[in-house]
């Protein structure tokens, strides 16, 4: 590992001039994160205090703690906040599991290998609001649809995905989406692996089942890690998915937090109560980024 | 000289948000007649319903003055002129706004000021299959009660051929199932809010309506009603799979559209079916045109509207598209129109429909509200929804039809309690 | 014998036929692009059909696909250089000078984009309305910059940290500045990784659809809001879908394959080595 060369010692020495010098560097995009960040945040945090609704003038002023006493007492928080880490957990298992077989698959050799690979990224660069019209109106269509044209061919009946399987059906649309992202890492990642070590493996007479497990599968560790810390920061807000198939029901079965914040946001036009569950979900993220440091932040710093 | 200027700078480009359904489509592709006679010219922002209710309430509510014309709906345009959102409108002689139903009048102006041109109107009735009624014996009466709708389901639903004995819509949503539920417990007798806004959701009426529309469509509904919205249902219909259907008026002239329909030549109409009352058993709904105050060409956007919604462009619509799709619902000229007689055989039923529907008179029991399948309140949208989400749970199975008027019913509460009603 | 030289029939037929399944759906849309409205809801699906171009015609005739997409292709990759500018200078003080705070600080950026966007939109559209940047590109090429910036930022930051150190330091006791060590010695060692992170940008902001609805109206709207426009008109609207969807990923979906190479050989240079 690179880690001796790394020594801090002889540039921290320098130090000085150098240190002096990263301060035009950093700044610039330090201090547009820090406006991108910090004016809403302030502006969201005021609004949260406010009574405050764009439809209905006539509510105004000074809401104190209010907003945020109506949104604990919601049930619907905290269904959204089991919502969110179900579907962020299920769509990383799904995506990576299948990502990483898949990786070790295409590391073998094959007839068309390139085209097949182009073929298995494409769903990533599909915009989510396609990918979910498309499952939606001609997949998983009850009547019209094609999986459900096979099912009734086969005699099984007909499955209602969105209205029995809600959660299911968006998290299969999401890790059709972003299965391709976990896989090019993945692959890259195992591209590294060194012959050397393959090969003593397979002397051993390994099979590919334990190869896989004893030598891909820990070399692919680190990159699992950035797939694990990338996927959440995105998953986290996905929406585009669920309020075009489902809308966040039946019931509130697929509000994740990101709708439930719509809802209040863009259905009540309720500012207040959206802003105080904005709040709320920069709080939960920031937990979780603190998290991240020390689960995913220490792999990477190796 | 000055006169000269005047004319040039009238020249303007106006932006439109519309909604895609196809009356707003057609009014799209001809509206470059009306840009070739001003010599203005329009942006067109052709968004999906929701999306577009969304876009202009951001807009308009902050002020943001993207839009010169907005295309809202009846449940808009009231609450909107009234917080002096949207410019009032006067129309020339020309215009005739007396040939416009006083209904749908009513319906978009606010303190006796007209803030919204329709576009056109509509009220819900029941689609059916004249030739499977014919086949199994049965015959639809001019003004069908829910007992008899489910008696002829039950008789026309044959899975096994994927034919259902009725579509409702069930994707949730104020605009989607909630506007069929609305009237179907209105017409069981039930309502909103009493006299001092108290919630009244968890009673007898909306129990005994829920409990029919969820065992209604399990027995005899499609698979997957809990996504169909009026467009899923329509193209059900138009396809062949359902036997009857209760929906938008404006369903007519799609549903008898042949390059688009595999049914319409077999389509019958009737009133929307009632229960205990037929107050606000068929719901009142007119998409139209307004100006935000914000609008800095008003001058060309009024001139637009004017143009849009005139006699002469219904008459350029059935000169273009046929007379069957002419825009139903707002103009009694329309209905007087030969052409369109004879092309749209569900015009009487349609106008008798529209002219039914009274907003001021919702229910079988006086209301504090107006509006049939909506409350006229800016919280409406909101609740509406959510009461939706609910129901589409209950009608997925996820949850008891109790148990979601009890949680319905606290929500409302809430809500009204939060906005200051009581 | 490596497992790697010899062509492998059984992995080979597995990652065939996940590929294919992977693919299916856009083949499916694509296919029923070409369909007319019956045809694209008949049961059993038609497979042989006579293809008709009336679904893109008819959308053509209602949009304007070329300022829609035009908007896409400056609004992505005005967001991606822009946000390279302001990233490559402060990925590369931060991992070459790091201080106690950077990594503190890298995490919060990444926390930033946790952040529903839906959340600020009231404030952020006060903000458009006062600047007077409501529909332009201007005001989705700086969101799309702030949005991106953290997961570019920590990209590049990954990429510059694999770099030998040993060779900055030569530079800089030869006396080189900074600025040339970074522009010379550095930049071309970590294109791949730049050139990678860049295609990601351009993916991520050409697929973004909250701000581009919601900010834009007619002048900068992209691809996005002209799908939103088709998604559920009246009617029979299977074929007419599918022939907008594949108009509105196809130019991202081909940029997508010819980049692909790259976008893997930046990736192996960097984060999961």
């Amino acid at each position: 590992m690179s880690a001796s060369v790394a020594t801090a010692a002889p540039k921290r020495r320098k130090g000085g001039g150098a240190n002096a010098n990263t301060l035009p560097l950093v700044a610039p995009s330090v201090i547009l994160l820090l406006a991108f960040s910090i004016i809403p945040l302030i502006a969201t945090v005021y609004f949260s205090l406010l009574r405050y609704n764009l439809t209905n003038p006539a509510i105004h002023g000074f809401a104190g703690y209010k907003n945020y006493l109506y949104l604990f007492r919601d049930p619907a928080l905290y269904s959204a906040l089991y919502t969110s880490v179900q579907m962020v957990v299920e769509i990383l298992i799904l995506t990576i599991g299948s990502a990483a077989v898949l990786a070790s698959l295409f590391e073998q050799r094959f007839p068309g290998r390139s085209i097949a690979r182009v073929l298995m990224i494409s769903p990533f660069f599909v915009m989510p609001t396609v990918s979910a019209l498309i499952w939606k109106n001609l997949l998983m269509h009850p009547v019209n649809g094609l999986i459900a044209w096979i099912t009734r061919s086969l005699g099984l009946g007909v499955i209602d995905f969105f209205a029995d399987w809600p959660v299911t059906s968006v998290v299969l649309i999401a890790s059709w989406q972003w299965m391709p992202f976990a896989f090019l890492i993945l692959l890259t990642a195992l591209q590294s692996l060194d012959e050397e070590t393959r090969e003593a493996a397979d002397l051993d007479g390994a099979g590919p089942i334990a190869v896989f497990f004893n030598v891909e599968l820990p070399h692919m560790s680190r990159a699992i890690a950035v797939v694990l810390m990338m996927e959440t920061i995105f998953l986290l807000s996905i929406f585009a998915e669920i309020y075009v198939t489902t809308s966040g029901g039946p019931g509130d079965a697929t509000t994740n937090l990101t709708f439930l914040i719509y809802k209040r946001a863009l259905l009540s036009y309720n500012v207040g109560g959206a802003s105080a569950a904005g709040v709320i979900a920069i709080i939960l993220a920031n937990i979780l980024a603190s998290f991240m440091v020390r689960i995913v932040g220490k792999r990477l710093d190796e | 000289m000055l006169a000269a200027t005047a004319t040039v700078a009238q020249a303007a480009t106006i932006t439109i948000a519309t909604v895609n359904n196809g009356d707003m489509i057609k009014m799209q592709k001809l509206a470059p007649k009306w840009e070739a006679a001003t010599g203005n010219k329009i942006n067109w922002v052709v968004l999906e319903e929701n999306v577009l209710r969304q876009r202009v309430t951001t807009d308009i509510s902050t002020k943001g003055g993207q839009f010169d014309i907005l295309t809202i709906g009846s449940y808009e345009t009231p609450i909107w002129g009234k917080l002096g959102w949207l410019a009032p409108l006067e129309f020339p002689a020309s215009y005739d706004v007396n040939d416009v139903f006083p209904g749908v009048r009513d319906a978009l102006s606010a303190n006796g000021k007209l803030y919204a041109a329709p576009f056109y109107a509509e009220s819900s009735f029941t689609l059916y299959r004249k030739d499977l009624f014919d086949a199994a014996g049965l015959k639809m009466p001019a003004t069908p009660t829910y007992a008899e709708l489910a008696g002829f389901a039950d008789k026309l639903t044959d899975k096994s051929k994927e034919q259902y004995g009725i579509c409702l819509r069930g994707k949730a949503g104020w605009g989607e199932n909630m506007a069929f539920v609305d009237t179907l417990v209105n017409g069981f007798g039930g309502q909103w809010f009493d006299m001092k806004w108290n919630a009244t959701i968890d009673t007898k009426p909306w129990h005994d309506a829920l409990n029919y529309y969820v065992d209604l469509l399990h027995r005899d509904g499609p698979p997957g009603v809990t996504g169909n919205g009026f467009n899923e249902n329509l193209a059900l219909f138009t396809t062949g799979h359902c036997a009857m259907w209760v929906d938008a008026t404006s369903a007519a002239g799609l549903v008898y559209d042949k390059a688009t329909s595999q049914v319409w030549d077999k389509t019958g109409f009737t009133a929307a079916p009632h229960g205990v009352t037929a107050n606000g058993t068929g719901w009142f709904w007119a998409w139209a045109m307004a100006v935000p105050t914000t609008s800095k060409n008003q001058d060309a956007a009024k001139s637009f509207l004017a143009w849009s919604t005139s006699k002469e462009y219904v008459e350029l619509v059935g000169q273009t598209f046929g007379y069957t799709v002419l825009p139903p619902g707002t103009r009694i000229s329309t209905y007087a129109n030969p052409n369109y007689i004879k092309a749209a055989p569900f015009a009487e039923t349609v106008k008798a429909s529209v002219l039914t529907a009274d907003i001021t008179k919702p229910t079988m029991n006086p209301v504090p509200y107006v509006g049939i399948q909506y409350v006229a309140i800016p919280e409406f949208q909101a609740m509406g929804t959510e009461v939706g989400q609910l129901v589409s749970a209950a009608l997925a199975g996820q949850t008891t039809v109790d148990a979601a008027l009890a949680k319905a019913q606290a929500s409302v509460s809430a809500t009204i309690e939060q906005a200051g009603y009581k | 014998m490596s497992l790697r030289t010899k062509s492998h029939p059984i992995a080979g037929t597995l990652a065939w036929l996940a590929s294919l399944l992977m693919f299916f759906p856009i083949f499916w849309t694509v296919l029923a692009s070409f369909k007319t409205e019956l045809g694209a809801i008949a049961t059993p699906p038609e497979l042989i059909f006579r293809p008709t171009l009336e679904n893109y015609t008819e959308i053509l005739s209602r949009a304007d696909y070329l300022s829609f997409a035009m908007n896409s292709i400056v609004v992505s990759f005005g967001s991606t250089i822009l946000a390279l500018v302001v990233a490559v200078p402060a990925a590369y003080a931060m991992a070459f000078y790091p201080t106690k705070r950077t990594r503190g600080t890298l995490l919060w950026m990444l926390s930033t984009k946790m952040l529903p966007s839906v959340g600020v939109l009231v404030p952020i559209y006060l903000f458009a309305i006062t600047t007077n940047l409501l529909d332009t590109r201007t005001a989705l090429v700086i969101m799309y910059m702030l949005m991106n910036l953290p997961i570019v930022i920590w990209m590049l930051y990954t990429f510059f940290k694999e770099m030998p150190k040993a060779i900055i330091e030569a530079c800089l006791i030869d006396g080189a500045s900074q600025w040339q060590t970074m522009t010379l010695v550095l930049l071309p060692l970590v294109l791949p990784g730049i050139a990678s992170t860049a295609l990601l940008n351009v993916i991520l902001s050409w697929n973004e659809a909250f701000w581009s609805l919601n900010l834009t109206a007619h002048d900068a709207a992209p691809l996005t809001a002209f799908i939103a426009s088709f998604s559920a008109p009246q009617g029979l609207f299977w074929a007419k879908l599918s022939a907008a969807s594949t108009m509105a990923i196809a130019p991202i979906l081909v940029f997508g394959w010819f980049s692909q190479r790259q976008l893997v050989r930046g990736l192996t240079f960097g984060a999961v080595k």
